[in-house]
């Protein structure tokens, strides 16, 4: 099947969400599409219409999800993007079906991962990002009287900790790897945010009851056959927390893969856009985190300017873009904040995998010279994740730098990448 | 979040809320993913559908994203 709209939008988190409907509340025929069973994206992930209120940042939630609700736009859950054979459209997968889908106008709001950092025992089952996990706890998984430590980086840690707090997990400790000066310099720089400042202090609140120390890191993760303890450190001496989980993630970064599919021109990790957030390439935007880690305001004014941009009412899209200032600088000083020691580089002995999905050793890779020189002779990056997880690890454990990116953009069937583009069947407005 | 619905996992029948994603039933089953290419046993890591690590064959259908994947009454889930 075939289809054609005026607005095709890819991520149906806030960004995505405020794109896609201030685009179909001026007429335009918009699609949004997302690989999710349910739009929302992570920060809104498992949120309920009928108990948002409970949820930090709930009341946006119900505010979009209604006026997302009251447009025309058509949503497409559990699609995912897998290749643009042509600059006018996508091809789609979902469950073994194939689909293409054309537009004039793309907006991508593929939102950002976690950063993860490979050391030794980080495959073991137990062992899962701090996001991870949270998102895990969201779709179910029972976190009653477990025992968690989150290490890692960034304001996620504290957010994760109070969330599974409320699900019935015990925080055995939250480890930092920011030096406390750093996050202070941070913190005064809020002093112009106090709602931000606000949510943080109320995630803090909500966990006081664990240990949150700064300048601290994982070290190893140990058990046999799953996690059952890990070990931390300050620098100078170690300790060891048994535990049933490790949420553990340094940070965010953005998720390129469909702006680099596109050629889009990316600047120091991401996507530059000009005032309309348009990116390099013609009639392709990009909103959230892919332009700077700014979290769910930035992305929703983002989203709201591409919108409006791609609905061809720029005049209104420039009025917005006036607001965008203090959300870059926010995203900056955030990126500083949180920036990785060199410590970090470290953490892999020889033997830890970096590859997860190839099993390829940090040892294989210290013979190589480049990423490109490390999937040719280990595979490296060459599994089914596509390198989402290793390539960024490598890029800074080796400094390599990753460029371009080549269908698919994840495994997909065969005939899917074969299928020759067939003209478009339903085509949604003008 | 609502009724509870019965699903298999290897061969095993088990009990799951309506609506949780496979990924987290395989989890509270204590029944891994898949085994990697040295035959380590992985379970659910990134929770978002980046790292593939929680790949398993659902209703026959191999290699799908199980933290994407909903549970429905009767879904057979098989490691790897």
């Amino acid at each position: 099947m075939t289809a054609r709209f005026d607005v095709v939008v890819v991520g149906a988190g806030p960004g995505g969400i405020a794109a896609a409907t201030v685009a179909a509340e001026t007429g335009r025929s918009v699609c949004m599409l997302d690989d999710n069973a349910s739009h929302g994206g992570q920060i809104w992930r498992g949120f309920r219409a009928d108990a948002a209120w409970k949820y930090p940042h709930g009341r946006s939630f119900l505010d979009w999800t209604r006026r997302l609700q009251r447009t025309e736009c058509e949503v497409w859950n559990g699609w995912q993007a897998i290749d643009a054979p042509a600059k006018s459209f996508l091809r789609l997968e979902h469950d073994g079906e194939t689909r293409d889908i054309g537009f004039d106008n793309l907006i991508l709001a593929t939102g950002a991962r976690e950063r993860f950092l490979p050391f030794p025992g980080w495959t073991l089952p137990g062992v899962m990002g701090a996001g991870g996990l949270q998102a895990l706890v969201k779709s179910g998984l029972d976190a009653e009287g477990k025992r968690v430590v989150l290490a890692g980086s960034g304001p996620l840690l504290l957010a994760v900790a109070a969330g599974l707090t409320k699900f019935g997990a015990r925080i055995a400790g939250i480890y930092e790897q920011a030096r406390l000066g750093r996050l202070a310099a941070f913190g005064f720089s809020l002093l112009s945010q106090p709602a931000k400042l606000l949510e943080g202090a109320r995630y803090r609140l909500n966990t006081s009851y664990a240990p949150y120390r700064t300048g601290c890191w994982v070290v190893r993760a140990e058990g046999h056959g799953r996690l059952e303890q890990v070990t931390v450190t300050d620098g100078r001496k170690q300790w060891t927390l048994t535990c049933d989980w490790l949420g553990s993630g340094f940070h965010l970064v953005p998720n390129l893969e469909l702006p680099r599919l596109f050629d889009c021109r990316i600047t120091e990790g991401y996507v530059s856009v000009d005032d309309l957030q348009q990116s390099s390439v013609p009639h392709v935007a990009c909103v959230g985190e892919l332009t700077g880690i700014g979290g769910v305001e930035k992305a929703l004014l983002e989203g709201q300017i591409a919108g409006l941009a791609a609905a061809g009412r720029d005049r209104e899209a420039h009025a917005l873009a006036r607001h965008r200032g203090q959300f870059e600088r926010f995203a900056m000083r955030m990126d500083r904040a949180f920036a990785l020691r060199p410590e970090l580089r470290s953490l892999a002995d020889a033997e830890t995998l970096i590859c997860r999905c190839e099993d390829i050793t940090h040892a294989a890779l210290q013979e190589c010279g480049s990423w490109r020189e490390a999937k040719l002779h280990t595979r490296c990056g060459m599994g089914a994740c596509q390198g989402r997880i290793c390539g960024t690890a490598a890029e800074f454990l080796f400094g390599w730098e990753r460029t371009g990116m080549r269908a698919p953009v994840l495994p997909a069937k065969a005939s899917t990448l074969a299928a020759e583009a067939e003209p478009f069947e339903v085509v949604h407005g003008s | 979040m609502s009724g509870k619905i019965r699903i298999m996992i290897n061969g095993r029948y088990v009990w799951v809320a309506e609506g949780m994603s496979v990924a987290a039933a395989m989890m509270m089953a204590d029944e891994p993913c898949r085994f990697s290419i040295r035959r380590d046993a992985r379970a659910p890591f990134c929770g978002m559908g980046v790292c593939m690590e929680c790949r398993a064959t659902v209703n026959g259908v191999l290699h799908r994203r199980t933290c994407q994947v909903l549970c429905t009454a009767e879904m057979e889930i098989v490691t790897g």
